[in-house]
């Protein structure tokens, strides 16, 4: 009979102190010796931890009424328009969003500048109604005087991606970064086997109301996230090859701390954000065992070449590969670099684990589990 | 014997002074220049190993500063804000040259300023502009 534990039972010996506690990285390697049964018995939580540039990210923000009211339509913190189409004083600011589109400061740095307790110029305009007569304001604010910073982003934590080549002659500036000519370089952007949707990559034990480390503070899983994909191969260890499942994360960004929350910019591409996230998965049984005990030479993804028009599939590589500095492909050795940081995605880990260890983070299982897809729709010119 | 980069700054109007063969065959050092870029009636600008034992290099440095040529390591050119870094990798997608790399142990950004060649390609790379490079 194998091992099987519920997460209130995990959560007990949380509380009292005995919950063993490990990070995937720690299973990954207690996997090279021990079977999966003897994991599902020996380990309660392994935690997971990722730190990359993640631009489906932005925050909500409420900034408190003006006398007389202001109903703001058009508003600008620092320069960057941010986006007025809802409430009074609510606005989202969108990583992304720049004044100007080669602006190399944009919503990310906002967010950076927010969280960090810095003032920021807050402009906005108005056409005026009889209940809001303001048409216009311009002042400073900053994490003390707004009222709400809510962290919300539409797609995090992507299970997987691809990795980067260029075949042409030209330098290819890209999210994936600099692509130098004639696969001079291949980027990937991972955390690998520290990796949270690829230590549950079925999601038994992740989905809306799951509690998360994300940005130094404790948040939770809102939603699957945008362009949101069960449906792509899976390899031999179950693990699906190129980008497929994502999440939405929502936290107080009052809280966080920008350790985990970093403004980007990639040359020519435009402004981005590193976002820090980790989910502790419970280890219910032999199977979540097997599935937490992940290495990278079991993951596997994609070669795309971003040099071709239709981004050309060109070959596999494993993150064992990736991480050693060097892939062949058709015969040919090219350098490998990362883009999202394991030191910082470590950190996050380890973080956890002691947060649980110590008894100050239970877990939580799923309110609702994500519906599977069968894949995602393209955008037909139909005009 | 002893190894340095050095970054080179030659005024604009030529000295006339053959300075790199001098180095060579007068202070006997082997030099090995690793990027140029020298336009008569411009700022010229030299990427140049030098090896020798470490008296005549100090010797040869002392003649540049004669011929008006700034000769400066190439450690002290290159600035790198190390305690904003995130260890993200992207710099060392870029450096061909080897001068950055990741440790696969730490997961850390290794950086070595004697394998830079000053091509500048990872002051746009980095997302977190954290490197700047001060020719003068």
């Amino acid at each position: 009979m194998s091992k099987k534990r519920s997460i209130e039972e995990i959560n007990e010996k949380i509380r009292k102190g005995k919950a063993v506690v490990l990070t995937a990285e720690q299973v990954a390697a207690m996997g090279r010796e021990e079977t999966p049964a003897v994991i599902a018995e020996k380990v309660d939580v392994v935690t997971t931890g990722t730190f990359g540039p993640m631009c489906s990210s932005g925050m909500f923000i409420n900034f408190g009424h003006t006398d007389p009211p202001m109903r703001m339509e058009r508003i600008t913190l620092n320069n960057v328009p941010v986006f007025a189409g809802i409430a009074a004083v609510d606005a989202y600011i969108g990583a992304t969003e720049t004044a100007l589109p080669h602006d190399q400061y944009g919503g990310a740095h906002v967010i950076e500048e927010l969280i960090a307790g810095k003032d920021i110029l807050l402009q906005a305009t108005a056409k005026g109604t009889d209940c809001y007569p303001r048409t216009e304001v311009k002042t400073l604010i900053n994490r003390a005087t707004v009222n709400e910073m809510i962290m919300f982003n539409p797609r995090n934590a992507y299970q997987n991606y691809n990795v980067a080549v260029n075949s042409t002659s030209k330098m290819k500036y890209t999210y994936m970064g600099t692509l130098l000519p004639s696969f001079g370089n291949a980027t990937f952007s991972t955390s690998g086997e520290l990796s949270p949707l690829l230590n549950d990559p079925e999601m038994r034990t992740i989905g809306v109301g799951t509690r998360i480390f994300f940005g130094g503070t404790t948040g939770y899983v809102a939603w699957h996230g945008t362009q949101f994909n069960t449906g792509k191969p899976v390899n031999e260890n179950g693990i699906p090859v190129g980008n497929a499942a994502t999440l939405a994360l929502i936290g107080n960004a009052r809280e966080m701390n920008t350790k985990f929350i970093r403004a980007a910019y990639f040359e020519k591409y435009g402004v981005t954000i590193f976002i820090g996230a980790g989910i502790p998965i419970p280890v219910l049984d032999e199977d979540m065992a097997r599935r937490v005990m992940i290495r990278n030479s079991q993951i596997e993804t994609n070669i795309i070449d971003y040099g071709s028009p239709g981004h050309d599939v060109l070959g596999r590589a494993d993150y064992k590969s990736l991480f050693s500095g060097e892939i062949t492909l058709n015969g040919k050795k090219i350098r490998t670099a990362p883009l999202s940081s394991l030191r910082v995605a470590r950190e996050i880990a380890e973080t956890l684990r002691l947060e649980i260890t110590a008894g100050r983070f239970l877990l939580t299982a799923p309110v609702e589990a994500f519906t599977k897809t069968p894949g995602l729709n393209n955008l037909d010119i139909r005009l | 014997m002893k190894s340095r980069r050095f970054v080179l700054t030659f005024p604009p109007e030529a000295t006339g002074e053959p300075i790199t063969y001098n180095l060579i065959r007068k202070f006997d050092i082997m030099v090995n220049i690793v990027r140029a870029d020298v336009s008569p009636g411009k700022i010229g600008h030299l990427v140049m190993e030098m090896t020798a034992p470490s008296k005549v290099l100090k010797e040869g440095m002392e003649y540049m500063k004669q011929q008006n040529v700034e000769c400066v390591p190439i450690d002290r050119k290159i600035t790198y804000r190390k305690d904003l870094c995130v260890h993200c990798g992207a710099c060392s997608a870029v450096c061909f040259a080897g001068a950055l790399t990741m440790d696969h142990k730490s997961a850390e950004l290794v950086f070595e300023p004697e394998k830079c060649v000053v091509c500048e390609l990872c002051l746009t790379a980095c997302p977190l502009k954290l490197f700047a490079i001060d020719l003068g």
